[in-house]
């Protein structure tokens, strides 16, 4: 199984919670591109079946395998927020950063001819507008440690009170 | 904006397809779902036409939220004539279908005509095929939305589709998308009828309305609105918590219908399934609401089976059959919904025979199947043999070949062979089989499903809203009673035609009522058509909603004497419970409908006056109903 190896944080998404909605995708759409888009959404509600749902956006993995894949460095990495840029003078939708993704997480528009991924809305000043508007609650914009963390928590709180 | 203005006709017989556009004016007399399917269905259909011939066409309409994000607008609204009924049968569903259509551009669509062989079509953008079917034959609803998203290798295309109970042709068979039904009067067997096995979307544009900014603030309000206490019923146990409050006014459905409180209510509430079975809740794309409770059986024979489970599929194969074990419930279900059957329909037929047999209509020798060479008894409270018949139905083996006609039919038949009054326990509506709530004990909701328009359903007309909430005496009628059921099935026909779920009604303000729901949804259909609409414009909607549906009613023949019940409920009282001692009188029932009708504005005998339709801007209806 794909996991992330990030110092960076990303959108988690706790599936346990999420119905399977889609209205991050429908913000994130409109955020992005200012249209109700559900194909231009850079982050994606899966359900592979009916009651197995999540959502996926990009992992912010570091030595992130698409910018290596890139053959026109169009794609680089922030190295403070891990945030994945793409070189819209440089990027010629040849799709080779999808390939090397493990998450699904970038797409190319067919008519800008670009690739598009998700930027953590790093340049809002209330962060990601998918974990604002959650209404089941079930994004976060967190680390791969405070996820452990957040683990750890939970089986102190298991092993005393049984699972909840 | 919101609207295209194109509607796509496809026809099976020619395998031709062409564009018709619809001028704004149109759109904003019938906005979408219901009522926009069935004045597709009125200007496509000649009258008196066979069901279940090429003539009768499937009219898809799409919702004007779909595909945006206001909450619980994802859904769409098909109409065709009824086999069960011979009237308009109306029905939404809900989730991907309607939004991946919406961005095809398509506002609605029309298939015509019957194909030789086993067919789907494919709507892909602004492209459109017939294709060969004939390798999805046999298969169930679900195996065949995944087999067309794997042959065209794309996990976004989302399909219609019918299941083996539809090929066959099952009166109450319905259409499937995406876990979510279409579910009455009979869509499938029209549908099998046509050959016609899937119409399948796909769909990249995006959405354009006219203020994205409003309409996304609005939205964003009512979602939050959506997880507190307006939608706490529906979120945490769901709808199934009905079972214990039916049971407790003595009007849970039991044994079909012959009593009205079920012993083992324990074991089969909404309660019981949340501690028992209950593995995840789910939502429809576009909702914040979540409440289908997605709901597994652990052990026994049945063990594996899981489907979403509803109020209403669960008295009908629960209670209804006199079944107390929630396995062979769940079963029955998940066999409706892989098969393409209403599970209403379903369970009330299923309990006729049950009945049937209970009074020696039918015997042992009857029920002779592949399984049971020797025949087997259905009592009430076997669950097994519930599933069985269930089966027989969807291969229409024996005496599911029978079954598979309703309860109208199948009773007709068997009367008139064996000289027996079967057809006094057939509880239906029209032909369609009826719901979860015994009007015996709510007056107001018995005028309600006597005047449905499509028949036995409680979902077109909530009616029985006033008599449980204590606003009326629900045991008693009196004045008031014809203007209630007109104002509750126009309500209703609001939500049906834009078409929003009905759950989300107390999330605008608090109050579910006009005043506390209409301003906010003119804001939402202002904000995406950029039309003017006000407060007394919902109202319109709702009403002319009706109007097409019974217009269309009108013009295939309907009298006044077709708006009635069951014979039970009007001649057999409840024994026990709550509502011991009643029912509903023929001489209530005439004083129910002389009110109803004049509380809308028509004549004593239920028809429709030249003036109302001009005063409503329908005024071509006139002549074609006579007036």
């Amino acid at each position: 199984m794909a996991t992330s190896t990030s110092k960076y944080a990303y959108i988690a998404c706790e599936s346990s919670k999420c119905v399977g909605c889609q209205l991050c995708e429908y913000i994130c759409s409109y955020t992005k591109t200012g249209e109700f888009n559900t194909y231009r959404s850079r982050i994606r509600t899966v359900r592979a079946e009916e009651v197995l749902i999540t959502t996926v956006a990009c992992r912010t993995c570091e030595n992130a395998p698409c910018v290596l894949a890139c053959p026109r460095e169009a794609l680089s990495q922030d190295p403070v927020t891990g945030v994945i840029k793409i070189d819209e003078s440089r990027c010629d939708a040849c799709a080779w950063c999808i390939e090397a993704c493990d998450f699904g997480a970038i797409a190319i528009n067919h008519e800008t001819r670009l690739a598009e991924i998700c930027n953590l809305c790093s340049d809002k000043e209330d962060g990601p507008q998918c974990v604002k508007w959650c209404p089941k609650e079930c994004l976060e914009l967190t680390t791969p440690d405070q996820r452990a963390q957040h683990a750890r928590r939970k089986l102190a709180i298991d092993e005393v009170l049984g699972p909840r | 904006m919101g609207y295209s203005g194109r509607i796509l006709h496809i026809d099976l017989t020619s395998q031709k397809n062409w564009i018709e556009t619809k001028p704004e004016a149109w759109y904003k007399v019938y906005i979408g779902g219901v009522s926009m399917a069935t004045r597709l269905l009125w200007e496509n259909i000649e009258p008196g036409c066979d069901p279940l011939s090429p003539g009768n066409p499937i009219c898809i309409a799409n919702g004007l939220f779909a595909g945006t994000p206001v909450p619980v607008g994802g859904k769409y609204g098909l109409a065709t004539k009824s086999p069960l009924t011979g009237f308009e049968g109306d029905c939404l569903s809900g989730s991907w279908f309607a939004i991946a259509l919406k961005r095809t551009g398509w506002d609605g669509v029309v298939v015509h005509g019957a194909s030789p062989k086993l067919v789907s079509i494919l709507i892909d953008d602004d492209r459109v095929q017939i294709r060969d079917a004939s390798n999805l034959a046999g298969m169930n609803t679900f195996e065949t939305e995944e087999a067309i998203r794997i042959e065209l290798n794309d996990d976004q295309v989302r399909s219609a589709t019918i299941g083996p109970a539809g090929e066959r042709l099952v009166l109450f068979s319905n259409v499937t998308n995406d876990g979510r039904q279409a579910g009455r009067t009979g869509h499938g067997a029209v549908w099998g009828s046509k050959k016609l096995k899937a119409v399948s979307v796909r769909g990249t544009h995006g959405v354009a309305v006219a203020d994205p900014e409003t309409l996304l603030k609005l939205s964003l309000d009512i979602s939050k609105a959506a997880q507190g206490s307006s939608t706490q019923k529906y979120r945490i146990v769901g709808t199934v918590s009905n079972v214990l409050n039916m049971n407790k006014i003595g009007l849970l459905p039991t044994r079909n219908y012959q009593q009205g409180v079920f012993e083992h209510v324990d074991t089969i509430s909404g309660e019981y399934l949340k501690e028992n079975h209950r593995v995840k809740t789910i939502a429809c794309a576009q909702c914040p609401i979540a409440c289908e409770q997605m709901s597994r059986v652990k052990d026994g024979p049945y063990a594996g089976a899981m489907t979403g489970i509803e109020y209403e599929s669960l008295y009908a194969t629960s209670s209804n059959c006199g079944i107390s074990d929630l396995r062979a419930s769940i079963k029955m279900i998940d066999l409706c919904d892989e098969s393409g059957m209403d599970t209403m329909s379903t369970g009330v037929t299923v309990s006729w025979a049950m009945e049937s047999f209970q009074r020696g209509v039918l015997k042992k020798e009857d029920f002779r199947s592949a399984k049971h060479p020797e025949g087997f008894e259905p009592n009430f409270g076997d669950g097994d043999a519930a599933v069985s018949l269930v089966e027989m139905i969807r291969d229409r083996e024996g005496i599911g070949d029978i079954l598979a006609l309703g309860t109208r039919r199948a009773a007709a038949k068997i009367d008139a062979e064996r000289s027996t009054e079967s057809w006094k326990w057939a509880i239906n509506v029209k032909g369609l089989e009826a719901p979860g709530y015994d009007p015996r004990g709510l007056k107001t909701f018995a005028l309600g499903l006597a005047t449905g328009t499509r028949g036995g359903c409680h979902n077109r007309s909530s009616a029985y809203d006033a008599d449980i909430s204590g606003e009326v005496n629900r045991f008693t009628i009196d004045d008031t009673r014809g203007r209630i059921a007109r104002e509750a099935e126009e309500y209703a026909a609001v939500y049906d035609t834009l078409p929003l779920c009905k759950f989300i009604r107390r999330c605008f303000t608090g109050k579910a009522d006009r005043a506390g729901a209409w301003p906010t949804i003119a804001k939402l259909i202002n904000a995406t058509t950029g039309w003017n609409f006000t407060y007394e414009d919902i109202d319109l909607i709702g009403e002319r909603a009706h109007t097409i549906k019974k217009a269309f009613n009108i013009r295939e023949g309907w009298k006044r004497s077709d708006d009635t019940l069951p014979y039970r409920w009007m001649n057999e009282p409840l024994k026990e419970g709550a509502s011991a001692g009643y029912f509903v009188s023929e001489e209530e029932l005439e004083r129910l409908k002389d009110l109803y009708y004049e509380a809308k504005g028509w004549t004593k005998a239920g028809m429709i006056p030249r003036e109302k339709l001009i005063a409503l801007g329908m005024p071509d209806l006139a002549e074609a109903i006579g007036v």
